[in-house]
């Protein structure tokens, strides 16, 4: 059986030694969208620009999930929380950390793509998350 | 002026899990309940409106099979956990519109336990863990711990108020209190969060029965004032709120954008002709600890920022100056998702009569009941007597 990498959903990140996330930047109001839009969800202009948003950004909420969720099939616990983007845009994202004690308020972050589970064909399905700026 | 809208009976089936009990069987006894409160018969309405958000195709058109079809209009209403605010509204505007004289709103929900399952979500957000609805009530705790100074003893609080409020309601799941001690020590879901401040899914129905104001009721309303539907109003949400109900995965690094919530007090308010001073009970949506403190401040209980204060100055439990979910709230409850708006409904218009026993606000005239949920859907109703 081959085995491979594959995102756990196409087009929402890119997956290199700098990944990004893939949003959209309206070039009638210059709002910036994650993921990606054909619409602009804030002024409804068409075919808003896909853009690669920054890979840092400061920490504005976190918390830990510590039963897994209907339909999750990742490890627990996990963090999740809000990272804001110097786009003017705040993410609902992943955090690598899963014991909220150990992040603060507006700590730098940095975005990876981190394996979350192995699927029935033996592939790594990786998404994104963030992680606090040189954490291993 | 235009035709005021009354509440005519009230009906519920108790919330709580009731094995081999279908979400019809639940529905009809809240509906015949709030027919035979308001004297009205098999073909004394002309309409009627079901919120359910899990009840699946046709709800509405079940229970109502078991109480003899007359051909009528059944509409099944979703908007989450505002679902039964919607029904009101349809059915109260279609009233003021002269379309119907007389119409029944209920609820219903059976959900499963645990983390409600939306399809609102694409299965990828599930698989990445990005659709766990307590992580965003988390989320949600962790801002307002930030913005009002609340802490995970005021969080405490609100469950232990709720928690003694509900230990007198029949109709509530949990009727026992609980210590602060025991919330602190149930087990933490999604920090902030505990356990026991989370509402819990589970299952039963509300009804409602509305009537344009001067149609003779052939019920027993006694000579005394009938209550009326002051407002009801549902909106949904603007774009940029990160940690809106509609839980997009961005949002703009913008605090001002008015929440569902707010959009929806501001209408109803200005539809009553009312302000939240005038309020003498609320209702409002307690899914977890943190959410009933957000709503104090986005339906203007408070100050933005004031709602520990609030909380901890007791205005907000029973005997306070604006008691906050007298009927022990979600918390106390449990959450049906179709069921929960009317359920407030039901437990305001029988505050407003004066029948809640030892619950009971004294003196209550004016009140106000809150939903948000997914979509993003916020309702709020106004009853005054």
């Amino acid at each position: 059986m081959t085995t491979g990498r594959v995102p756990v959903r196409e087009g929402l990140f890119t997956d290199d030694d700098a990944p990004a996330l893939v949003g959209s930047r309206c070039t009638a109001c210059g709002a910036h969208h994650f993921p990606r839009h054909d619409t602009c969800p804030y002024c409804a202009a068409e075919d808003p620009l896909p853009t690669q948003l920054s890979g840092t950004g400061t920490l504005w909420a976190w918390t830990a999930v510590t039963a897994a969720p209907p339909g999750y099939q990742g490890s627990l616990p996990y963090g999740v929380g809000v990272v804001e983007l110097p786009e003017g845009i705040r993410v609902i994202t992943r955090l690598t950390e899963g014991d909220p004690a150990a992040l603060r308020q507006q700590q730098a972050m940095e975005l990876r793509v981190v394996p979350l589970h192995t699927d029935a064909e033996g592939n790594e399905v990786v998404t994104y998350a963030f992680a606090p700026v040189g954490a291993s | 002026m235009r035709a005021a809208v009354t509440v005519a009976g009230v009906g519920m089936h108790p919330f709580g899990r009731f094995a081999g009990v279908s979400t019809t069987d639940m529905g009809v006894q809240a509906v015949r309940t709030a027919l035979r409160e308001a004297g009205v018969e098999r073909g004394g309405f002309q309409a009627a409106f079901c919120g359910t958000a899990y009840g699946g195709v046709a709800t509405g058109h079940k229970v109502l099979s078991r109480l003899g079809h007359t051909g009528m209009p059944i509409v099944d209403v979703e908007a989450g956990c505002a679902s039964g605010a919607a029904a009101l509204m349809l059915a109260a505007a279609a009233i003021r519109a002269g379309q119907y004289d007389t119409a029944l709103v209920f609820g219903v929900d059976k959900m499963p336990k645990g983390i409600i399952r939306s399809s609102f979500f694409e299965p990828w957000q599930e698989e990445a863990g990005l659709a766990a609805t307590p992580s965003f009530f988390a989320l949600r705790a962790q801002r307002l711990s930030m913005t009002s100074g609340v802490t995970k003893e005021h969080l405490a609080q609100v469950v232990v108020k709720n928690r003694r409020h509900g230990a007198t309601n029949p109709d509530a799941m949990y009727q026992k209190g609980i210590s602060l001690e025991e919330v602190l020590a149930s087990r933490v879901v999604c920090e902030p969060l505990h356990l026991f401040m989370l509402c819990s899914p589970n299952e039963g129905a509300a009804a409602v029965v509305l009537r344009r104001q001067g149609i003779a009721a052939t019920a027993r309303s006694g000579g005394a004032a009938p209550v009326i539907l002051a407002a009801a109003v549902l909106r949904s949400h603007l774009p940029g709120s990160v940690l809106s109900e509609s839980t997009p995965l961005s949002g703009l690094a913008d605090d001002t954008v008015p929440s569902p919530t707010t959009l929806a007090a501001r209408a109803a308010f200005e539809e009553a002709g009312l302000g939240p001073a005038d309020l003498h009970v609320v209702e409002c949506q307690d899914t977890d600890a943190a959410r009933e403190l957000i709503s104090y401040e986005e339906l203007g209980l408070c100050d933005p920022g004031g709602s520990a204060a609030l909380l901890a100055s007791a205005a907000t439990g029973l005997g306070g100056r604006l008691p906050v979910n007298p009927s022990g709230g979600l918390l106390s409850k449990g959450e049906p998702l179709g069921a929960s708006a009317l359920g407030q409904v039901v437990e305001l218009v029988r505050q407003l009569r004066g029948a809640c026993g030892a619950r009971q606000v004294l003196g209550a005239r004016v009140a106000l009941s809150h939903t948000v949920g997914r979509g993003a859907n916020a309702g709020v109703v106004i009853l005054t007597r």
